[in-house]
């Protein structure tokens, strides 16, 4: 619950969310992962340890760099969480699908009439 | 089956749609009358609404007040205003829900158009901020998305 939401604010920032998508395609550096950016390194190692504290990135050390990769649990946490919350929102649609038609024969059954 | 699309628009917006095999007035209607709204907009399996006011017309209060099957839903609600009104084509409201605490205020357009034989609804929510969306997102969402988020909450403190 709480890795939650500290995933979902960690994803309420657009460079952050850029960071994210840039990673989807592979391990980056700090250095690479600032190049877009119009941000000093520091600026972008903050965002890097916010998204770190919420567990969707991760780093490991090679050499003097600290490469950064996504983490799979956090992102499918995330996934799981919109997959169940549609889940709930279809289940309304269904059922007023159900609604619907009721209408839909009472209104012929009062025609008839 | 019809199917439900749930996508982001930009930095602020976030577009569901759904087709319904009714009219525009019949899907209007179960939106806007509370006798109809209190049937379906329950969310998973379990849930009732037993405190159900929309006040249909410009600045017309709603209130929604959910409780799970074995009486230990505790009082989470959703308050909003309806803000136009054009039947059967358009409804602008504000919402917010208590979980208990407040949520941000939603602003939701809900259009109703012909799409065949039934009707193609689509709902944007404009939300102030790309981080109240996320925190949207990340909270009630929706229509009958707030009884999956406690459940789901609850599920997650087990």
């Amino acid at each position: 619950m709480e890795q939650l939401d500290a995933a979902f604010g960690a994803m309420a920032d657009p460079t952050r969310r850029a960071i994210l998508a840039r990673l989807a395609q592979g391990e980056a550096t700090v250095m690479e992962l600032a190049e877009p950016f119009q941000m000093t390194q520091p600026a972008i190692s903050q965002h890097l340890k916010v998204l770190e504290d919420a567990g969707l990135i991760t780093s490991r050390v090679v050499g003097t760099k600290r490469p950064r990769r996504l983490v799979r649990e956090g992102i499918d946490a995330i996934d799981q969480w919109m997959a169940m919350l549609r889940k709930g929102m279809e289940k309304s649609y269904d059922r007023l699908d159900g609604v619907l038609a009721a209408m839909e024969s009472e209104k012929k059954r009062k025609g008839r009439r | 089956m019809s199917k439900m699309t749930l996508k982001t628009e930009g930095d602020t917006h976030i577009v569901v749609t759904r087709h319904f095999a009714a009219s525009p007035e019949a899907v209007y209607r179960a939106h806007t009358d509370p006798k109809i709204v209190q049937k379906w907009l329950l969310g998973p399996e379990g849930w009732t609404m037993p405190v159900c006011i929309s006040d249909a017309r410009p600045g017309g209060q709603i209130r929604y007040e959910w409780a799970n099957g074995n009486g230990k839903g505790n009082g989470f609600y959703l308050t909003g205003e309806y803000i136009e009104l054009e039947p059967f084509g358009r409804i602008v409201h504000v919402e917010r829900m208590f979980l208990p605490q407040q949520t941000p205020d939603n602003h939701v357009e809900t259009t109703f158009e012909p799409d065949g034989d039934g009707t193609l609804m689509t709902i944007r929510m404009m939300l102030p901020d790309a981080k109240t969306r996320a925190a949207m997102l990340a909270t009630n969402m929706e229509q009958g998305m707030e009884a999956s988020y406690v459940r789901l909450e609850r599920m997650m403190e087990g």
